[in-house]
C-alpha cells in the first residue's frame, strides 16, 4: 500500500519522513505559510500553516506525514486563524506598503492579498525600530521583521557566518546582528550570501536596487501566492547554493 | 402601473488625514460615475460642496486621524452613516502621515518650523482656527467602529468600483487577485 494521507479530500502520497506542508508542497498543493522555506529546517514559529488534523489543530510544516491522516487546510476556520495572525503581523510592525521596496515581491503582502485581509483591524503599535544603513551595500529595515529565522538559519547554516540572530521574548523580540557595535558594517555579510536571499518580506535589502521591477510586473502582481506553490516545492539548491526562488534575487 | 422608483442611496464622503488620490481615483471609475448615479446621490462630499453630513447610508472616508477637527468629522460621519467604509493606506492603517509616529510632536513641529535653514525665525503656527494635531496619527478603526475597508495607495478605480458594486448589490465586498493591494 503507498502511503496516503488526505488533503482537503485529495489523494496526497508522501515519503517517510516528509512533513504535510513537503508532501502537500510536492504533489502541487499549496498550504499558505511564512517561515516555512523549502531548503531549510522548518522552524514551526509563524503558525500560518496550521491546519486541522484528525480534527486537532497543527502546524503543517512540523507536523511529519502519516498514512490515512484526514488534513483540513482550505477551509474558512483556519483561513480565519490565519487571517488574525496575517492582520497580527501588519499590527504589530511598521508595514508602509507604498515605500517597501519588497512591495510585490513580498510574501506577507501576498499572504493578506490571498486571504482578502482588508485591514489590520487591531491597534497598530507603531513601534520605534531604527534602521540599519551601516553597511554600504545592504540596509536593514527591522519595522518590516516578522521573526521567522530565515535569515538566521541561512546565515548560520549555508554561509556560516552567524549575522543574525534573534533576541529577548515576546512582545519584545527582535532581530540582532551579530557584531559588538550591534552594526551590520562590522560582520562579514556579503551580498552573494544566502541570508540576503531568504527574507520573506523586505528587511534584509541590497541598496541602490529599489523598486526595480515595475509595478504590474512584480512576482506576485503576476499570480497569486497560492498559484506558484509548485514553484515553492522542496528541492535541493543548486551546487551554488543559490535558490530561485527566493523573491527577486536568482 | 408603474414600478415603485426604488429611492437612491445617499453616499456621503470627505478626505481628512489624506491627500485627496482616493478622491481622484474615484473619480478614474470614468464614466462608470454615470452608472453609479443612477444607483446613488451624495450628501456631503468635496463633489457637492455640502458643508455637513446628513442622513447617509453609505459614508466613505479617505486619510487617517491627525488633527482634533478629524475626529469630530469623523464622529459625524459615524453618526450619520448605516455603512462606513475606509478607503485608502491612510484611512486603513494611518499611512503617511503615521510615519511620523514614532517621532516626538514637539520635536517635528520645532524642526519644521524653527530649526530647518529655510524656516529660520519662522514660528509654530498657532491661528486659533488651525485644528489642533494629535500626539499621534491614528487608523479610523481606532476611533470609531468602522464597518469596511478598502486597501491601496490609493485603491484603484476598478477596486473601488467592484468594491461599491458588491456592497450596493448586497454581497460582502471582495477585491480578489489584481484589486486587492496595499501600495
Ligand atoms: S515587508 Fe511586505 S508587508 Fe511589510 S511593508 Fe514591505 S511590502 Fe508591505
Ligand atoms: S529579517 Fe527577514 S528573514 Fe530575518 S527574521 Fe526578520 S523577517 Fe525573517
Ligand atoms: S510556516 Fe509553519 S509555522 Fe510558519
Amino acid at each position: 500500500m503507498t502511503d496516503i494521507f488526505q488533503l482537503d479530500g485529495a489523494n496526497i502520497p508522501f515519503e517517510p519522513g516528509q512533513t504535510v506542508m513537503q508532501a502537500a508542497l510536492t504533489a502541487g498543493h499549496y498550504i499558505p505559510h511564512l517561515c516555512y522555506h523549502p531548503e531549510f529546517k522548518p522552524h514551526g514559529s509563524c503558525k500560518v500553516c496550521t491546519v486541522k488534523v484528525n480534527g486537532r489543530t497543527a502546524a503543517s510544516c512540523t507536523m511529519p506525514a502519516e498514512a490515512g491522516l484526514n488534513v483540513e487546510s482550505n477551509i474558512e476556520e483556519m483561513n480565519g486563524l490565519r487571517r488574525t495572525l496575517v492582520q497580527m503581523l501588519f499590527a504589530e510592525g511598521n508595514h508602509f506598503c507604498p515605500s517597501c521596496e519588497k512591495s510585490g515581491n513580498c510574501m506577507l503582502q501576498a499572504l493578506g492579498y490571498d486571504l482578502e485581509v482588508h485591514t489590520a483591524g487591531f491597534r497598530h503599535l507603531y513601534p520605534d525600530r531604527p534602521l540599519d544603513a551601516s553597511h554600504k551595500d545592504i540596509l536593514l529595515d527591522f519595522n518590516r521583521c516578522i521573526l521567522c529565522e530565515l535569515c538566521v538559519r541561512a546565515s548560520a547554516e549555508v554561509d556560516g557566518k552567524d549575522v543574525f540572530a534573534l533576541s529577548g521574548r515576546g512582545i519584545t523580540k527582535h532581530l540582532i546582528v551579530n557584531a559588538e557595535s550591534g552594526l551590520l558594517k562590522d560582520t562579514n555579510i556579503a551580498l552573494t550570501d544566502k541570508a540576503m536571499q531568504v527574507c520573506p518580506v523586505g528587511v534584509i535589502l541590497p541598496k541602490r536596487v529599489g523598486f526595480s521591477i515595475p509595478i504590474g510586473k512584480r512576482r506576485y502582481d503576476q499570480r497569486p501566492v497560492s498559484a506558484q506553490a509548485l514553484d515553492d516545492a522542496p528541492r535541493q539548491a543548486d551546487a551554488s547554493g543559490s535558490c530561485d526562488v527566493c523573491e527577486g534575487t536568482p | 402601473m408603474n414600478a415603485p422608483v426604488k429611492p437612491k442611496l445617499r453616499i456621503a464622503t470627505t478626505s481628512l488625514a489624506g491627500c485627496f488620490g482616493c478622491h481622484m481615483s474615484f473619480l478614474d471609475i470614468d464614466e462608470r460615475l454615470l452608472t453609479l448615479l443612477d444607483l446613488i446621490e451624495f450628501d456631503r462630499s468635496p463633489l457637492t460642496d455640502i458643508k455637513h453630513c446628513g442622513s447617509c447610508d453609505i459614508g466613505i472616508i479617505e486619510g487617517g486621524i491627525c488633527n482634533a477637527e478629524n475626529v469630530h468629522v469623523l464622529r459625524e460621519f459615524r453618526k450619520n452613516c448605516k455603512t462606513l467604509i475606509a478607503i485608502g493606506a491612510c484611512a486603513v492603517t494611518g499611512g503617511l502621515p503615521a510615519q511620523r509616529n514614532h517621532l516626538d510632536l514637539g520635536s517635528c513641529l520645532t524642526e519644521v518650523y524653527l530649526t530647518e535653514p529655510g524656516l529660520a525665525h519662522g514660528h509654530i503656527p498657532n491661528d486659533p482656527e488651525l485644528p489642533l494635531p494629535l500626539d499621534k496619527v491614528h487608523p479610523l478603526h481606532e476611533v470609531v467602529k468602522i464597518d469596511y475597508f478598502i486597501p491601496g495607495c490609493p485603491p484603484s478605480g476598478d477596486a473601488i468600483w467592484k468594491f461599491l458594486t458588491d456592497l450596493i448589490a448586497g454581497k460582502t465586498p471582495e477585491l480578489g487577485h489584481g484589486l486587492i493591494k496595499y501600495d
